[in-house]
């Protein structure tokens, strides 16, 4: 046990290939159909006064049940930003941009991608993000109920 | 409140690098459980239970692979647990040691972990998956992306620089080239930093920490045990405390949160009650070394703040007068050279307590601080959801 020989075979190569089918859920499923028509749909707590997106079937601050919807604005405020200029495997080419947005009468902010901007000289682009600056929603076109069927811009 | 007091009397790591060719994932947690035992002189057999510190399994592509490591960690025979907060696995599981012992029903307890962080290129992928498939999943969120949100926030909230973060950088590098254990040691400058590519603003890339790979273990006991253990000053927990958020890291970051996710303030509240169990009244007087949860340089500040250490928007400053320095400082921050030098996701927190107990012991080498009575250790998980303090002291009355 004092020396190791030298170890031809070093590692040995693996995969993971796993498919899944996600259940939805009453919750997300009236969101994604709130999508498909144009509308971000928050869930309300009558109860706190909170409206959340992403929208859950209870208040986290009252521990009631959310019991209303309400259409979120289609503007709102950026919360938190940053440009990824970096690749990582299986996820976007690089640059792009993703911040954190309140929609205007909803008490959470939800993450998206920022498009249209100029990242190829970062700290200028990081300065047109900054907290507070206004962001307005773009739907695409074609919807098909996913949470990307949207993206932030600069309003 | 505890029923027994208990004891950290035996650490053992390994040198964290990229790779281990000569030991595969279970062979690097025997490791560091045998290093451990041996420096409290106990034997497998003085174990009443084990504690696997394990997060992300993807990372080593063997699913569960707690079940793998029971027996290499002399676990037959015992209780058996993983526990997993992401980040903060180290530090819950050090927890959850510590509470087998003080609820009074064990008397000593192994905690042990290793990680291979780089044994798949698909990391930061893998990382990705913590978010659900609805809603954030899609939007390139990671540990580098979601960090860095939380930096370009804290940064607005408090006029803080790129170059700020810089030379927390520089001395995490300095700390760690006294720590035979650290990863990276290599010595850097605040330009190095600046000049190094962009990955995610404000991050460059020797903001960030490495994909390390290596081992770790506590052992934990009782009084009676601590006595006849090998170890002359034990390290003796004080407090212990956690606190988790939603998942959802936009609901910590408006007007109506009750949070703020770039003060990483969990820890005003985890932190408060951690001190309040350990007696603890002025930290910056009390608290001679902090063990904190850095992977990324811009987490130092915001905790350093959360913990009492100073006010809210004044770590940068004082870090950049050297306030943080090992020598001339007012708090020895990261003797260890961190996280951002050393980072095993499974056993990060476990590595911070670890490092403090042996601050605690008077065995941390190079970097030892003279008259050490309280250190602390922090640990953060998920989207910057789990969060775990923990007090040791020289002394448990």
């Amino acid at each position: 046990m004092t020396t190791h020989q030298k170890i031809d075979d070093d590692v040995i190569h693996g995969e993971w290939h796993v498919r899944y089918n996600y259940s939805v859920g009453a919750i997300a499923g009236t969101f994604f159909t709130g999508l498909r028509e144009g509308k971000i749909l928050a869930s309300l707590c009558s109860k706190s006064g909170l409206a959340y997106l992403p929208p859950r079937a209870y208040c986290e601050r009252s521990f009631e049940p959310c019991d209303d919807w309400v259409q979120a604005g289609l503007e709102g405020e950026l919360e938190a930003a940053t440009i990824v200029t970096a690749a990582f495997e299986n996820l976007p080419t690089p640059p792009y941009a993703i911040a954190y947005v309140r929609l205007d009468g909803v008490s959470t902010a939800m993450v998206n991608f920022v498009r249209g901007l100029d990242l190829r000289d970062v700290p200028a682009a990081a300065a047109k993000l900054a907290p507070g600056t206004r962001i307005k929603v773009v739907f695409k076109d074609q919807r098909e109920g996913r949470i990307t069927d949207f993206h932030y811009e600069l309003a | 409140m505890p029923k027994q007091h208990v004891a950290v009397v035996g650490v053992g790591q390994m040198p964290f690098r990229t790779h281990h060719a000569d030991k595969n994932y279970v062979e690097l947690a025997q490791t560091a459980a045998q290093a451990a035992l041996s420096h409290a002189g106990l034997t497998p057999d003085d174990v009443d239970a084990v504690v696997f510190s394990m997060a992300p399994t993807q990372f080593m592509g063997v699913n569960d692979c707690d079940k793998w490591a029971s027996e290499y960690v002399w676990a037959t025979g015992k209780p058996f647990m993983r526990v997993s907060t992401g980040g903060a696995t180290g530090g819950s599981a050090f927890q959850a040691g510590y509470q087998h012992i003080a609820s009074g029903m064990f008397k000593c307890v192994l905690v042990v972990g290793a990680d291979r962080v780089a044994e798949t290129p698909d990391a930061q992928h893998v990382l990705n998956l913590i978010w659900d498939r609805f809603y954030e999943h899609d939007f390139a969120l990671n540990t580098v992306t979601m960090t860095a949100l939380a930096a370009q926030r804290y940064m607005h909230r408090y006029n803080v620089t790129e170059e700020q973060f810089a030379r927390v950088v520089v001395r995490a590098r300095r700390n760690a080239a006294g720590n035979p254990y650290a990863h990276l040691t290599k010595q850097v400058t605040v330009d190095d930093v600046m000049n190094s590519p962009r990955v995610s603003y404000p991050y460059k890339r020797f903001d960030i920490c490495p994909r390390s790979s290596g081992a770790a273990a506590v052992v934990l006991c009782d009084e009676a045990t601590a006595k006849r253990a090998k170890c002359g000053r034990p390290a003796w927990v004080r407090g212990a405390t956690g606190i988790s958020h939603s998942v959802f890291m936009g609901d910590r970051m408006t007007y109506w949160s009750d949070t703020e996710f770039a003060d990483h303030d969990g820890f005003n509240l985890c932190a408060k009650e951690c001190y309040r169990q350990a007696g603890i009244i002025d930290p910056l007087h009390d608290i001679q070394v902090a063990e904190i949860y850095d992977p990324f340089s811009t987490f130092l500040f915001p905790q350093l703040e959360s913990l009492g250490f100073c006010a809210r928007g004044a770590a940068a400053a004082i870090h950049d007068e050297g306030g943080f320095d090992l020598e001339g400082g007012i708090l020895a921050v990261n003797p260890s050279g961190g996280t951002l030098c050393t980072n095993p996701i499974g056993v990060t927190g476990l590595v911070r307590a670890a490092d403090a107990a042996l601050q605690i012991m008077g065995e941390a080498g190079t970097n030892q601080i003279k008259g050490v009575h309280n250190a602390v250790a922090t640990a953060i998980g998920g989207s910057t959801q789990f969060f775990t303090c923990t007090v040791l002291s020289d002394d448990h009355s």
